[in-house]
C-alpha cells in the first residue's frame, strides 16, 4: 500500500469526506449492534426516527446540537490558526460561572440589560480562562495541548468547590447546585413546551459571522496564514503572538458563550453535570466539519443525533445507549482517514 | 591437453550496462512527466541529466528508487529487472542517491546517521565499532574525511555532503546519484568532489548527475543527456557537446543571459557601521560588520553557507535586531527591526528559503501576493479585505512576471520553483522598493527562470534601486554584481570591483584566506 499525493483537491471530494467518513462508521457501528443482539436496521431506524422522527425528538437534537455548535465553532477557529485548544469544557464552565454570578441577582443589574452582559460576560470569562495558557504559549513555547487539558480539570475542582460553597443554592435542597438565573436572564423558548431555545440562532449566527471573519476580514487572513505557516508569516510582516493571542481569545470566548447558552437557556442554574463533555465533542465536531465554520453547524447537528438518537434506540430495541459514543469516535477516526485521501490517493498495488 | 570447459567462466562483457531504463512512462493527470524515456548508464561512467526544473528529472529518479510506479516500462540494474516501486529493493540493487537537500539528522553523530536504517530493529547492541571502521576505511579509500563521532551540526556543507556520499557507500552502492551536488559548495569544494568522484569511477561505481551547470557539466560527464518537457530531447558524448547547444536543448529555444550595465552610483541607501550580532552561547555570528550598498549598484555578498550570511539576511528582513553596533536606512538609523518596519520604509526582501518563508504553501496566489501589503489602503479598509483589489494585483503579478501553472484557488505549493520566485520578485518589484535584498534568489532555479530573475533584478537596479545579493554562486554573484564583498566567520571583506576579480581568487577569500597578489 502506498500513498501518493494528488496534483489537486477537488471540491467534491471535500465535501464527500465527511459523508463517507459517517457511512463507514455506521458500517462499523453495526457490527456492534449486531453483537449485543438487535437487528442493525430496526436499530438505526430507531436512531433515526428518535433523532428527527417528530417535533419533539427534533427539538431535542436541535437543543444538544446548539452547546455543540459553540464548542464545534471554538475548537474551529483555533485549530485553523494551528492553536491546539483542548480547554473548550473548562472555558465553557468559566463562562456558565459568570453567568452565575451575574445572572442570579446577587448583583443588581438593570433587566433589559442583563441578556447582553451575560453574552459579553461568559464571553470573556471563556476567554480569561484561555489566556494564560495563550500567553505562556506565546512567551515561552509551552505546548498549549496540555496547559489547556489540564485546567479543564482546574475549572471542573474549582466549580465543585464553588458549588458546595459560596454559590451553593439554598433552595436547592443541600443539591450542589447553584441558584437559578432570573427569568429576565433566561434565553426563550423558540417553540412553546420543546427545549430548543434561542440560543441555536446565536449559534447559527455566530457561525455565519465566523465564516466571514474567516473570508473577508484581514484578522481571518492572518489567522489562516499563521495557522499554515508562523515563518512566513512574520517574514511578510505580521505580528504572530498577537494574531494567536486573539484567536486564542475568540476560541475560549466561543466556548464560555456554550456555558451561556447552556444555563441561561435549557439548565437554568449551574450544576456539576452541565456538560457531559461538550468540549471534547467539539473537537471532534470541528474535525468533522473540516474546520468550516458553516460545517460546523451540520456536523454538530449529525453528532447531536446520534446521542439522542441513541437514546431512543435502547430504549426500544435494548443496545446500549453507549453506542452513541462508540459511533462518533469511530466517525472521528474514519473521518481522519478521509481526510487523508483528500490529499493522497491510496494505492493498494504497488 | 586440452583444458576443461567451463562455461560459467564466462567473462563479463566489455563495458556492460548496469542500468537501463526502457521506455518509461509516467502521466499525472493530464501531464506527461515522462515520455518514453530510454537511457542507459555503463560501468565508470558519468552521466549528465540535464533539464530545466519540471523537465522530467526528478520524477525519473524518483521512479528509479521506487518511489513512483511507472505507467509503463521496466528498469534493469545489471541485467535483472528492478522490482516496481519497492525504495529497499532499489537500494539493495545498488543504488544510492545523494539529494540536493540533505537527508541528515543535524543533532546526530555522522556514524548514527549512516547506520541508521542498516542494522536490526531488535538488535540488543549495534554494531557501531564494526561500522565506525568500514566508515574510516570507505573515508581513506575515496578521500572522504570525515570524524565519524562528529555531530551533524557541526559539519561545514561540504562535509554533510562527504557523509551523505559515504552513506551511499556504507549501504554498498554501485550506482551514485547525485542531485546537483555542487549547489552549495566552494569551488574549492567541487573540485574536491569532482576528485572523489573520479576516485569512485576508477573503483567502477558508475554516476548519474543531476545538474543545470553547465560548464561543471561539461566537465564531469562523459555523456549529457537532455530532458524537455518530459522527453528525452538530446544524449550526447561530451566531446561532441557545448554550451550553447545544451543551454539551447533545455530551453527548447535560443536565448540571451542578461548583460550588467555599468552606471554611477547613486547616494547611500543602507549603511552598516560595525554590527555585530551575538548567537547562541553569546558567541559572535556577525563581528563589526560595515559596509554601504548604494543606489543604482548591486553589491554581491560572497561566502559559504553558515558564515553568517543568514543572520545578515534576517537583519536587513527586520526578523532580528543587532547586538551592538548601526545599521542607518537612508541616513537616518534603523530603531526598530521588524519586517513591517522594512516594509514600510521600501525595503523589498527576497528570502533564501522560499518555500519556509517567501510564501505560505497552502494559500493561494492571491493571497500569497497580498501578504505583504494587505493592511495598506488600496487592499483593506477597517479590516476588511478587498478581494477585488486583491485579483487585480494577483493578475498583475502574473501577467508582468509571467508566473505560469496557476490556477485560480489552488494552493501555491503546487507551484515550480521558478515559478514561485517569480510570484516573490513579483511580489517586492511591484511595491517599488528603493533597496532589494536578494539572498539566493536564483538558488535552485533553470537557467530560463534565473535569466528572468537577473533580467528583473538589473531593470530594478536601472530604475535606481540598490540591491545587496547574497549568494553561493560565484557564477551569478560576478554576473550581476558592481561590487563584491565576501563574509568568512562573520566578518566581511571588500574584494574589490566585479571586473577585477576572479573565481579563484574569491574562493580563497571565501575561505579565509587572502587573494593572490595578482
Amino acid at each position: 500500500m502506498r500513498l501518493e499525493p494528488r496534483s489537486e483537491v477537488s471540491p467534491v471530494r471535500f465535501i464527500l469526506a465527511p459523508v463517507a467518513a459517517v457511512i463507514a462508521s455506521l458500517l462499523l457501528c453495526s457490527g456492534l449492534i449486531l453483537w449485543s443482539g438487535a437487528s442493525v436496521f430496526e436499530a438505526y431506524w430507531m436512531m433515526l426516527t428518535g433523532s428527527i422522527g417528530s417535533s419533539f425528538a427534533l427539538a431535542e437534537t436541535l437543543s444538544r446540537a446548539t452547546p455543540l455548535i459553540f464548542t464545534g465553532l471554538a475548537a474551529a477557529v483555533a485549530f485553523r490558526a494551528r492553536f491546539w485548544n483542548i480547554g473548550a469544557e473548562g472555558q465553557l464552565y468559566a463562562g456558565a460561572l459568570m453567568v452565575t454570578f451575574l445572572g442570579t441577582g446577587e448583583i443588581n443589574i438593570h433587566e433589559g440589560l442583563l441578556p447582553p452582559i451575560l453574552f459579553m460576560g461568559s464571553f470573556a470569562a471563556g476567554s480569561l480562562w484561555l489566556f494564560l495558557p495563550s500567553l505562556i504559549k506565546i512567551r515561552f513555547q509551552v505546548d498549549e495541548v496540555v496547559t489547556t487539558l489540564l485546567l479543564n480539570f482546574v475549572m471542573l475542582l474549582l466549580v465543585s468547590l464553588l458549588l458546595e460553597g459560596p454559590l451553593k443554592d439554598p433552595m436547592g435542597l443541600g443539591w450542589p447546585q447553584a441558584a437559578p438565573v432570573l427569568e429576565s436572564a433566561e434565553l426563550p423558548r423558540l417553540v412553546q413546551g420543546l427545549r430548543v431555545h434561542a440560543g441555536l440562532i446565536i449559534a447559527v449566527i455566530l457561525a455565519l459571522l465566523i465564516w466571514q471573519l474567516q473570508i473577508r476580514t484581514t484578522l481571518g487572513f492572518e489567522m489562516r496564514a499563521v495557522g499554515l505557516s508562523r515563518n512566513a508569516s512574520q517574514f511578510a510582516g505580521m505580528r504572530v503572538g498577537n494574531i494567536l493571542l486573539i484567536t486564542a481569545l475568540i476560541s475560549g470566548g466561543l466556548a464560555g458563550l456554550a456555558g451561556y447558552s447552556e444555563v441561561a437557556g435549557l439548565k437554568g442554574n449551574l450544576t456539576l453535570d452541565l456538560s457531559p463533555g461538550f468540549g471534547y465533542t467539539g473537537i471532534v465536531v470541528a474535525m468533522l466539519a473540516q474546520l468550516h465554520p458553516l460545517g460546523v453547524i451540520g456536523s454538530a447537528f449529525f453528532v447531536a443525533c446520534i446521542f439522542v438518537g441513541a437514546d431512543a434506540m435502547s430504549r426500544s430495541v435494548g443496545v446500549p445507549n453507549y453506542i452513541a459514543d462508540v459511533v462518533v469516535a469511530t466517525s472521528l477516526l474514519c473521518m481522519l482517514v478521509s481526510m487523508l485521501q483528500i490529499k493522497y490517493r491510496i494505492r493498494w498495488k504497488s | 591437453m586440452p583444458g576443461p570447459h567451463l562455461p560459467f567462466l564466462k567473462f563479463p562483457p566489455v563495458v556492460p550496462e548496469v542500468l537501463s531504463l526502457k521506455n518509461i512512462h509516467k502521466q499525472f493527470g493530464n501531464l506527461h512527466a515522462n515520455h518514453d524515456i530510454s537511457l542507459s548508464l555503463k560501468r565508470g561512467e558519468v552521466l549528465a541529466l540535464l533539464g530545466e526544473n519540471g523537465a522530467g528529472k526528478t520524477t525519473l529518479m524518483n521512479i528509479l528508487f521506487g518511489h513512483y510506479v511507472a505507467d509503463s516500462g521496466e528498469i534493469e540494474v545489471s541485467g535483472k529487472i528492478l522490482p516496481k516501486g519497492s525504495p529497499k529493493a532499489s537500494i539493495d540493487a545498488g543504488l544510492g542517491m545523494v539529494h540536493q537537500h540533505f537527508t541528515l539528522a543535524d543533532n546526530l553523530s555522522v556514524l548514527d546517521n549512516i547506520i541508521l536504517g542498516t542494522q536490526p530493529l531488535w538488535n540488543f547492541r549495534l554494531q557501531r565499532r564494526e561500522a565506525s571502521d568500514r566508515i574510516l576505511d570507505l573515508g581513506s579509500r575515496f578521500g572522504l574525511d570525515v570524524d565519524p563521532n562528529a555531530r551533524i551540526a557541526e559539519l561545514s556543507v561540504g562535509e554533510r555532503q562527504r557523509v551523505e556520499i559515504l552513506k551511499a557507500l556504507y549501504r554498498k552502492a554501485r550506482i551514485l546519484i547525485l542531485d546537483e551536488p555542487t549547489a552549495v559548495l566552494t569551488p574549492q569544494e567541487s573540485r574536491t568532489l569532482f576528485k572523489t568522484l573520479r576516485q569512485l569511477l576508477e573503483e567502477g561505481l558508475s554516476i548519474i548527475f543531476i545538474s543545470h551547470k553547465l560548464a561543471e557539466v561539461l566537465e564531469v560527464s562523459d555523456r549529457i543527456a537532455v530532458l524537455r518537457d518530459g522527453k528525452l530531447v538530446m544524449e550526447v558524448e561530451v566531446s561532441k557537446a557545448s554550451e550553447n547547444m545544451l543551454a539551447e536543448a533545455m530551453v527548447g529555444r535560443s536565448f540571451k543571459m542578461p548583460i550588467r550595465k555599468e552606471v554611477p552610483a547613486g547616494e547611500s541607501l543602507l549603511d552598516f557601521d560595525k554590527v555585530s550580532v551575538l548567537g547562541p552561547h553569546r558567541l559572535p555570528v556577525l563581528e563589526q560588520v560595515s559596509f554601504s550598498v548604494h543606489a543604482r549598484e548591486v553589491v554581491g555578498l560572497a561566502g559559504i553557507s553558515g558564515n553568517g550570511q543568514r543572520v545578515l539576511a534576517d537583519l536587513i528582513s527586520g526578523l532580528q535586531s543587532p547586538t551592538s553596533g548601526q545599521v542607518c536606512l537612508y541616513g537616518q538609523p534603523l530603531k526598530r527591526f521588524h519586517p513591517r518596519e522594512m516594509l514600510r520604509q521600501g525595503v523589498g526582501r527576497i528570502p533564501e528559503d522560499r518555500h519556509g518563508f517567501g510564501v505560505v504553501g497552502d494559500l493561494n496566489l492571491a493571497e500569497n501576493v497580498i501578504s505583504e501589503v494587505y493592511k495598506n489602503p488600496d487592499y483593506s479598509k477597517m479590516g476588511f479585505l478587498n478581494l477585488k483589489n486583491r485579483q487585480k494585483f494577483a493578475d498583475k503579478v502574473v501577467q508582468e512576471f509571467d508566473v505560469r501553472g496557476v490556477k485560480n484557488h489552488a494552493p501555491v505549493r503546487l507551484l515550480s520553483g521558478g515559478n514561485m520566485q517569480k510570484l516573490i520578485l513579483g511580489r517586492v518589484l511591484l511595491q517599488n522598493p528603493k533597496l532589494i535584498l536578494a539572498h539566493q534568489p536564483a538558488r535552485g532555479l533553470d537557467i530560463g527562470a534565473a535569466s528572468f530573475v537577473y533580467e528583473r533584478l538589473l531593470e530594478a537596479k536601472m530604475q535606481g534601486c540598490g540591491i545587496l545579493l547574497i549568494s553561493e554562486d560565484l557564477e551569478e554573484l560576478l554576473r550581476l554584481s558592481d561590487r563584491v564583498l565576501v563574509i568568512h566567520r562573520g566578518k566581511i571583506k571588500e574584494a574589490g570591483k566585479a571586473g577585477s576579480l576572479s573565481t579563484t581568487n574569491l574562493g580563497l577569500l571565501m575561505a579565509g584566506r587572502q587573494a593572490d597578489a595578482s
